[in-house]
This record gives structure tokens, C-alpha cells and sequence, in this order.
């Protein structure tokens, strides 16, 4: 045992000393992630507000722990949920199995699945954390109404994905995006007093636009 | 995939000794094999274990070289000389020193297949997220294994509108369609339904239907299943479920007697759908629609959750402790001090054999009564007897395989493509391949009888017997020891049918098969639901029978005298001389007469009914007693054949009471346990009781019955049930419904012209025939019928609200007065099919009978 051994022993602590302090205020302040997080899942919307998941199961088949359960059904002229053939009647996700791999997102065809950077998931009951659609479609952006509602970009399918502009530029068909804020997210104790008046956990739904598509805006070509 | 390299003839060793003289050697990826002559280059590969990819390729529909997916390479076809192009290797037969390389091998065969496959995906839509097939789909599958993972294609896609119903069951998405002709030619061969075509040609060319006559087919569902793309979809199962999320049981249909195999595949204790197992013996790979599609009968608000028990009248809810409770204490009272003699079980025709095993020893043993009777249709004494003399514990005995070896076969009293589709298909396919004769005692030549190259005996119901006593005399055909007669249950109601029925037998050394409707019928027979049976074709009348039983059930004595039969049963209900009755899955209005029925029901001074739905008979039941649905139970079907179709349960619901375990609750109740509560250890029983050595009962010998004589307007009425009516089955089953065949009246044209009516010169007549007697009238749309025999009318039994027992309570044979009425036009129903384009040639000539494209939806250019 050599003679400087205790000292050596206390290396880590005397390097630490002389370092920049380095504090996580969360959850007293927000957080703020890494851009590509992997946080709670969000079901997508045309521009238009017609869901894109197509309920084709393929989240479900890619779930490694069968966290995914999903029902498709067919949309007709009179109840229109997407703008092709078949939708996702039910969609759900269990929070309590889910384990954030992202390879849902991965293996979903329409891009209906993304990811937030969301990871205030904790709540209290079983029940809760198995998020039904309207838990996880996306918040109405301004241009967007709820389905069910007839196409507004045009009269097929095909329209609304031939018609995506460039990678990178937001999809403004149904009118401009520009002025939403989206809902914070990650705010630590912020959150918390803000939803205790709501009661359980923040829907997307909470946070919907009062701007709802009209005439002027929800027919383009 | 099926192999069928061809079917050895004989079974025995020299059968296949002689088999191999004509075996072809080849090399196929440098292995040397050898198969019998005439074998496909495909299914040669397949016994060396290579697999071509393929779509066309069906082993039970005749090659095409549609898709074109197959190609290999042949260096050397057998002579010395190679074929210097690649070759469809699903319509190449195989010769003696051929070299054949697959894209095992083969570079050349490889790229050509790439190449076809790239080809079939450039106007396919690729979208597999939202297709039905995605998960299961053999052009998925082979893109994968036999395909570029790019395609070079950059213009736009052909679409069409889309799905196209093509039936109420059927979808056609025509972009996914790869032109395989598997739905056309099976239609067209298997099922001998073309309603469904290829037209058009090139690019356009797709499927398309009779614009005249819609794609009703017993066995459109098949197309769905054989489809190795999504093209055909059904409307039922439509985007219910992916492949991934079913979980698959092998299990038996229970719609008719054919015994066909099938798949269940559920998802979270729901069954989705229903497909056609795969079982050579039995049903090859086709099933009826019915099989397929009529599963959500217990999914309706009348399905039964929980025992009833009338209280001041009113049937309430009740615990099982309590409902046994009551029913016992009734039964007991029924039972005590008259030895079983004024207790009746009806057991329905609907059970599996365990369960009516269940139901035989309940009466003998718990009840100590004879009468017992599964037959929930009209019957008679004379049915008894043959049951017992020639059906009962006679083990398996003609066989579908032998429907298509047989030298010939003869209806009576059976319209296999209504009453048993699998016998229907291998009679048609027998025909087909090997030139079937057949013959059938039918007052008209239908539709089925027509695909399957029947020729008609022209017979007014009742005439059978007499027909079949002087067979040889009157028709000039020759029966022989290879022939096959094929007796429905119908003839229960002629009587003398089935008495002649063996005595031609008899005289001919032909073989007999009875062929009842329901899965349950064959069963209840083995296990004695009959008034004068035990189980295994034990005669009751025959006393060390009797013992038998006994001792094996340790039982002192079993009751002595044969019961009544159903009806005498209800009759004596009625009359108030029978104290109780069980019933089982008993449809009142499926018997001779159904008010009389209800009317015995009513008056019943105590009815325990065991039901899975609120039924006419729960309505007037004491006690109810729900038991589970087929799919949660498990058990043995006995098919025509006298084969046994054990099934597993589909569902797990461990709480589900069968009949079997009902009865067992109830004998415990009523302190005369039944020994057992699982079907295993029924059919442990039964199998140890085993079949009847002892002498059989005696043969019927009814002569022939006095045939009607109609009077002035008056009619012989021929009827029977159809495929798809008015059944329990089909509840909540809408597009099965849609399909059924129109309900109408025929009449032949003599008979209807005596009536007065005119027959336009396109052949077709504007009229409504009205039957009436004096229990009622019933209408239906005519339909005149060249070459039906004159002096008959014939109706749909059980046409939905147009039930001949319920207007009418007549059995064919019996005389109802007939009215013809021209309708007027403007207030027509929807019209019946006319003319028929197989049994009436003449549309085809005029070219009207040509497949249409759909208005208007030529191929358009996708939207730019």
C-alpha cells in the first residue's frame, strides 16, 4: 500500500471541484431534450384535421412489447375519418408497456406515428395510462376541423400525399400554421399546477386551436 | 401446397406396385426424381423441395400458365433438345430424361422470374398497410423472396374505382388483381357458378361480372380465400383484422352434414372469420359460404346469458344452483311413479355426438324413458326403422373418395348443392374427371343438378318409391355393385322412399348412404337419440341390447317399450298426457307443423329447455338453461359418411355449460349422476359400449305409398330447404343473407299453361303463383321450368317470411290448390332469375350472357 493511496482515492472528488457546476433544474424548471427524445407518441393529421393512421396494425406487428392495440374499420361517404378506405377505429397505446423504442414509428407506413419529445408520462392508474386515439391525435393546428368531415383537399386519396410540399416546409394546403403555439411540454412542477385544475392527465384536446377551418381555408386544391 | 402427384388408385401394396410402372425420371437442380407421368414440373420440384414461385398454380383447378411466376429454365426437354426460351413450369408436364432448372440454379431462370415479378408490381396500388391479404399474401411473400427490392417503373399507376362488390359477400379490388384466373376457373371448374370472368385484354384486362346475373354462388367465399393477391376480399371481414392477429383453430363446420374442415380464427375471444381447412378426404379445400360466413348467430341481443325460470308466469333470471334446482324438482315430479312414460326429450339435430350421447343416456338412464328423438324436421316411424336397420352403427361407410370411384350414383329425395355442398362439389368434380353418371328423383332438373351432370328422373313427390321399385324396368339404367345411392332426409316424409331405397339395394348390390342436413343428425343417430334405438345401433326392442346398455351404464333396468317420436310427443303434450319435456336446440318452425308444435309446447305441463338463444321454444319454456355456443365447446361431429370430426374448442370459456354439462348438473340434481362431464369421457364411454354385434333391427318394408291424386287446380307440392333461407344460422349475418337465391315458384310449362299463364316470347312470365289450403295461403314469383315434371309445384321450403310449414304445415307429396296470378308490372318485387345460363344454353347464343365491364370504370390515368 503505497503512500499517496488515500489520497488517490479522493482523484474523481478533487477533479469535480474545479469543474463547472453542472445542475437538471428539472422538474423545477422545463426540460429540455436531446431534438430526436423518444416521448409519448402522436397520431397525425392532414392538414385538413382526416386522421392519417390508416389502422393497418403495422405499430402493433413492430411493438416488441406488445404495448399497441389497434381496430381498423371502413370510412364511408357519410363518416369520414381519413382520406382513404380504411381507418383506425381504435387505437391504443399502453404506457405502461411501452417502452419508448421507437420502432412503431419506424414501421408506420403513412407517418400517422411520431414521436414527441414528451416524457411526463407518471400517473396513477392503469386505466389512465392506456391512452386511447383521442389521447394521442395530434392538437388541431389552425385550418384543421375534427372528423369526421368529407375531404377538403381534394376528391381522393391520392391528392393529399401526392400533393406533400418539399421535405422540410411545413404542409399549409389547409391554410397557414404560422401563428400556433404548441402546447409546452416537459415544464417539470409548471405542468403540474397548470393541469391540476383539469384533473388527470393533458389531453391534446385541451390545447385545440380556436381557429377551425372555414370555407376560405379548408377547400384548397 | 397440396402435392398431388396423381392418386394412387388402390391402397394396398400392389395398387401402388403398379402405380410406378409408369414413372417419369427427370433432373430437376441436378437431382434426380422420379414421379408418375403426367405430374406438373412444379409439383416435381416440390418433392425435391424446391419451390417455384407461383399464382395461378392451384393443385384441385386445371393449370392455366396465367401468372407466368414459374418460369425455369429447361436445357433439355426429354429429347436431346433444350426449349430455348424459360417455361411456365405449372403447365410443363414432365418427360422421361428432362433437365429442369429452377432459380435454384438457374441464373436465367432466376432473372426471369425478377423480371415477371417486377412486371406484376408495376400497375399493383403496394398498398399493403390497408389490405386485407397484407400479412398473408403470397404476392407479398414472393416479392420478398423472388423480387428486385426496387422497381424501375416511374409513371403513374393504372387505377380503377374501387372495391367493386361483386356480391353482397364479395370485393373486387381490380388494381391488386395479378390476372391469375384462380377466382374464374375455380367458379367456372370447381363450383360451376361463371359469373365471374376475365375481360378485356392487355392492360385493361381485369375481372369482371355478368352484368345480367349477379356472383351468386353457394361458394363465392372459396375465390376469397384461393386469391394470392387482395383483389377479392370479403365484405364481412373487411379491415376487421390482420393475419398477425389471429389466432387459428382447426375445428368443424356445423351448418350441414358434410363434416368440412375449417380454420376459426379468432382475435381476443372474437371469432373475425372462418376459412376452409385443408382435409383431401373430406372437403378438399372448399367450403360453402354458410360454412364461412354464418358464424355470428350468437352475437345477437337474443343470446342467452343466464338460466330462466317461470315465475307466475314470467320467465326470470335465475342462478344456476336455482334454475337446476326447479328443473329438477319438475322433472321429478314428472318422472315419480310412472317409470319414465310421460317424459319427452327432443334433442335437435344440431349436437355434437358426445352432447346427444349426453342427451340418450339422460332419458334412459335419468328419466327412464325411450322417447327421444333428434329429428327436428318432418319424420316418420318408417325413417326410424331404416335409421335402425341401415344406418345406426354401421361404422363409416360410403365415403367421398368413393362418390368419385363409383360407377354411378342416384339421387333421391337430396339436392346435394342446397342440403350438403362438399357432396355436391365432389359429385360435380366426379363429372368432371371421370365422368360421373348420376341420376336424381327431382320433380325439376335445378341448378345444381345441372353443374353436376344429373340427369333428372321427372318425379312428382310420392312417385319416388314407385320409380325406384321398378328402377331398371322403367329407366333402363343398370345400377351395379359400384353404384352409389344417395338418400336425403326428405324421404322421411314419402313414404315407402326408403324402404325402396333398399330393396333396390337390395336387387342391385349398390351401396346406400343417407345424407341428413344437419351436423348433428349422423351422431344423434350413433348415439341412440331415437325412440327405438340405444347408442350403437342397439335395437331397443332386442333385450340383451338392452342389457348390454345396462350393465355398461350399471344401471338395474333400462326402459323396455320403444317412445314416441317428436311429434307424438308434442301431440301428447298437447293433449296433456305428457308431464315434461327436454328440449334441445329444437327450431319449432322447422318441423311438419309448427303451430301444432307451439301449440304442444304451450300446453306442456313443464318444458326445460337447454337453448343459446331466446327461441319459440324458450318462450314457453319453465326453465331455461343457456348453453355455450359451438366455439366454446369442444367435441365430435359424425359426418354422412359415418366419420368422425373431433374439434377442439375455439374459444376458452371456462365457465360455458354444454348440453352435456347441463344434463350432467341436472341428472346430479335429480340424484342419478350420469357418470360423466366432459365429452372426453362421454365419447370414453361410447366407444367402450362400442357399436351393435348382436342381430340388427329389421328392415323396413313399406311398399310404395299411395301417390295424390290432385283434384281440379289442385297441385302436388315438391319443396325443399335451400342453401341460404330463413335459418337460425344466418342471424346477424347480412351479406350471406343478400346472396341467397330469389325465392320463387316453379311450375312446368304444360302445368302452366293449364293455369293459364303465357309464357313471353324471351321466355319469361310476369305472374305470381298463390298455394292455398286450409291452413293458409302462401305467393311467391313464377318461374316456369322446361322439363319439370307436370303436375308439381315447387317451393322453397323455409324462404325468409315465406315458410312453407308456417303458411301452409304441408310435406312434399301433399296436394295444395294453386292459383296463377299475371302481376302487374309497376308493383312487381324484384324480379327472379328467369332463365339460367347453364341450364339454358340459349343465353349464350345471343350473346346477352357475355361478361360486361361495370358501367362506365374503364382504366383511368391516376390523378397528376
Amino acid at each position: 500500500m503505497g503512500l499517496f493511496d488515500p489520497v488517490a482515492g479522493f482523484g474523481v472528488t478533487f477533479r469535480t471541484m474545479f469543474r463547472k457546476t453542472f445542475t437538471e433544474e428539472y422538474p423545477n424548471k422545463p426540460k429540455v431534450t436531446a431534438p430526436r427524445f423518444h416521448g409519448r407518441h402522436q397520431l397525425n393529421r392532414w392538414p385538413d384535421g382526416l386522421e392519417k393512421c390508416v389502422g393497418c396494425e403495422l405499430c402493433a406487428w413492430a411493438c416488441p412489447a406488445d404495448a399497441i392495440y389497434v381496430e381498423g374499420a371502413q370510412n364511408t361517404e357519410e363518416e369520414r375519418f381519413s382520406p382513404g378506405e380504411r381507418y383506425g377505429r381504435v387505437y391504443q397505446i399502453n404506457y405502461l408497456r411501452c417502452i419508448l423504442c421507437g420502432l412503431c414509428i419506424e414501421a408506420c407506413p403513412t407517418r400517422a406515428l411520431t414521436m414527441t419529445n414528451e416524457f411526463e408520462l407518471a400517473d396513477d392508474s392503469r386505466t389512465d395510462l392506456i391512452y386511447d386515439k383521442d389521447d394521442l391525435l395530434a392538437p388541431l393546428l389552425p385550418g384543421m376541423e375534427q372528423p369526421p368531415h368529407p375531404r377538403r383537399l381534394g376528391d381522393d386519396e391520392q391528392v393529399y400525399f401526392l400533393g406533400l410540399p418539399a421535405m422540410g416546409t411545413p404542409d399549409e394546403r389547409a391554410g397557414s400554421i404560422a401563428g400556433f403555439e404548441p402546447r409546452p411540454v416537459n415544464q417539470g412542477y409548471e405542468n403540474r399546477r397548470k393541469h391540476k385544475d383539469l384533473g388527470g392527465k393533458p389531453k391534446p384536446q385541451d390545447q385545440v386551436s380556436s381557429v377551425q377551418a372555414n370555407e376560405s381555408n379548408g377547400r384548397l386544391r | 401446397m397440396t402435392v398431388t402427384a396423381k392418386p394412387s388408385t388402390g391402397s394396398t401394396d400392389t395398387g401402388r406396385l403398379a402405380a410406378r410402372e409408369d414413372l417419369v425420371t427427370l433432373t430437376i437442380d441436378d437431382v434426380e426424381v422420379s414421379v408418375p407421368k403426367g405430374t406438373l414440373v412444379i409439383r416435381a420440384a416440390e418433392l425435391i423441395g424446391v419451390a417455384i414461385p407461383r399464382f395461378c398454380d392451384h393443385p384441385l383447378l386445371d393449370p392455366v400458365g396465367a401468372c407466368r411466376q414459374c418460369l425455369v429454365e429447361v436445357p433439355d426437354a426429354g429429347n436431346g433438345r433444350g426449349i430455348p426460351k424459360p417455361q411456365a413450369s405449372c403447365t410443363l408436364e414432365v418427360a422421361q430424361g428432362m433437365v429442369v432448372k429452377t432459380q435454384v440454379s438457374s441464373p436465367v431462370a432466376d432473372k426471369a422470374q425478377h423480371g415477371n415479378m417486377e412486371f406484376l408490381l408495376i400497375n399493383h396500388p403496394l398498398d399493403c398497410p390497408i389490405c386485407d391479404k397484407g400479412g398473408e399474401c403470397p404476392l407479398q411473400n414472393q416479392a420478398m423472396s423472388n423480387g428486385y427490392g426496387e422497381s424501375r417503373f416511374t409513371d403513374v399507376k393504372r387505377t380503377y374505382p374501387k372495391p367493386v362488390a361483386i356480391s353482397a359477400n364479395v370485393l373486387l379490388d381490380r388494381e391488386r388483381c395479378v390476372l391469375c384466373a384462380r377466382c374464374t376457373r375455380f367458379s367456372e371448374q370447381v363450383a360451376g357458378d361463371p359469373f365471374i370472368s376475365l375481360i378485356e385484354r392487355g392492360a385493361l384486362q381485369q375481372v369482371g361480372i355478368y352484368e345480367r346475373e349477379p356472383f351468386q354462388s353457394y361458394f363465392s367465399g372459396n375465390t376469397i380465400q384461393i386469391c394470392p393477391v387482395g383483389a377479392l376480399t370479403s365484405a364481412e371481414y373487411r379491415f376487421r383484422s390482420r393475419p398477425f392477429d389471429l389466432v387459428s383453430t382447426p375445428s368443424v363446420s356445423e351448418h350441414d352434414a358434410c363434416g368440412s374442415a375449417i380454420r376459426v380464427d379468432h382475435r381476443r375471444g372474437k371469432v373475425m372469420r372462418r376459412q376452409a381447412g385443408d382435409d383431401p378426404e373430406v372437403n378438399e379445400e372448399w367450403i360453402t359460404d354458410k360454412d364461412r360466413f354464418a358464424f355470428a348467430y350468437g352475437r345477437g341481443e337474443d343470446r342467452l346469458t343466464r338460466p330462466l325460470v317461470r315465475e307466475d308466469g314470467v320467465l326470470r333470471p335465475a342462478s344456476w344452483p336455482e334454475a337446476l334446482d326447479v328443473a329438477a324438482e319438475g322433472l321429478e315430479k314428472a318422472v315419480a311413479g310412472t317409470r319414465g312414460e310421460k317424459v319427452g326429450v327432443l334433442v335437435g339435430g344440431r349436437l355434437t355426438l358426445e352432447d346427444a350421447y349426453a342427451y340418450s343416456k339422460f332419458a334412459r338412464g335419468v328419466l327412464g324413458t325411450n322417447s327421444i328423438d333428434f329429428r327436428a324436421r318432418p319424420h316418420s316411424a318408417e325413417e326410424a326403422d331404416f335409421l335402425a336397420a341401415a344406418v345406426a352403427g354401421t361404422g363409416r361407410g360410403v365415403t367421398y373418395g368413393d362418390l368419385e370411384t363409383a360407377s354411378s350414383v342416384l339421387l333421391v329425395c337430396l339436392e346435394p348443392e342446397e342440403e350438403a355442398g362438399a357432396i355436391f362439389l365432389r359429385l360435380r368434380k366426379a363429372w368432371r374427371k371421370q365422368g360421373l353418371a348420376s341420376w336424381t328423383l327431382a320433380p325439376y332438373r335445378s341448378r345444381g343438378a345441372a353443374k353436376a351432370g344429373t340427369t333428372l328422373v321427372p318425379t312428382v313427390p310420392g312417385a319416388e318409391a314407385a320409380w325406384l321399385d321398378s328402377w331398371s324396368a322403367a329407366t333402363g339404367v343398370a345400377l351395379d355393385a359400384g353404384s352409389v345411392l344417395l338418400v336425403g332426409e326428405r324421404a322421411a316424409g314419402l313414404s315407402g322412399t326408403l324402404s325402396a331405397v333398399l330393396r333396390l339395394a337390395d336387387r342391385t348390390g349398390a351401396r346406400v348412404a343417407w345424407v341428413p342436413r344437419r351436423a348433428g343428425d349422423r351422431g344423434a343417430v350413433e348415439a341412440g337419440c331415437l325412440p327405438n334405438l340405444l347408442p350403437g345401433g342397439r335395437p331397443v326392442a332386442d333385450p340383451s341390447a338392452r342389457v348390454d346398455v345396462a350393465s355398461t351404464w350399471g344401471i338395474g333396468s333400462m326402459p323396455r317399450h320403444e317412445g314416441s317420436d317428436g311429434d307424438e310427443m308434442l301431440v301428447s303434450a298437447a293433449d296433456g298426457e305428457l308431464a315434461a319435456l327436454v328440449v334441445g336446440g329444437v327450431d319449432p318452425t322447422d318441423l311438419a307443423d309448427p303451430a301444432a308444435s307451439l301449440d304442444g309446447l304451450e300446453r306442456a305441463r313443464f318444458v326445460v329447455s337447454l337453448e343459446t338463444r331466446a327461441s319459440l321454444v324458450t318462450e314457453r319454456a319453465d326453465v331455461v338453461l343457456p348453453v355455450s355456443l359451438m366455439t366454446e365447446r369442444s367435441g365430435t361431429f359424425v359426418d354422412w359418411e359415418g366419420r368422425r370430426r373431433p374439434f377442439p374448442a375455439v374459444l376458452d370459456a371456462p365457465n360455458a355449460m354444454s348440453d352435456l354439462r347441463v344434463l350432467a348438473a341436472l341428472a346430479d340434481a335429480l340424484g342419478r349422476p350420469l357418470g360423466f362431464r366432459k365429452p372426453e369421457a362421454a365419447l370414453a364411454e361410447l366407444d367402450e359400449l362400442g357399436p351393435w354385434e348382436g342381430a340388427r333391427a329389421a328392415v323396413p318394408a313399406f311398399g310404395p305409398g299411395e301417390p295424390a291424386r290432385p283434384g281440379r287446380d289442385e297441385l302436388v307440392v315438391a319443396t325443399w330447404r335451400m342453401g341460404l333461407d330463413d335459418s337460425r344460422a344466418l342471424a346477424n349475418e347480412p351479406y350471406l343473407a343478400a346472396t341467397a337465391r330469389p325465392a320463387v315458384a316453379r311450375l312446368s310449362p304444360a302445368t302452366a299453361a293449364a293455369h293459364g299463364v303465357e309464357v313471353g316470347a324471351d321466355g319469361l312470365v310476369e305472374a305470381d303463383v298463390t298455394l292455398t289450403n286450409d291452413r293458409g295461403e302462401l305467393t311467391l314469383p313464377l318461374v316456369v321450368e322446361p322439363g319439370m315434371v307436370d303436375g308439381a309445384v315447387w317451393v322453397p321450403a323455409k324462404a325468409p317470411g315465406r315458410s312453407v310449414a308456417e303458411h301452409l304445415a304441408v310435406l312434399p307429396g301433399d296436394l295444395v290448390a294453386v292459383t296463377v296470378e299475371p302481376h302487374v308490372v309497376e308493383a312487381a318485387p324484384r324480379r327472379a332469375m328467369p332463365t339460367d345460363p347453364i341450364t339454358d344454353p340459349a343465353v349464350d347464343d345471343q350473346g346477352e350472357g357475355r361478361a360486361h365491364r361495370r358501367d362506365g370504370d374503364t382504366g383511368r390515368e391516376a390523378a397528376s
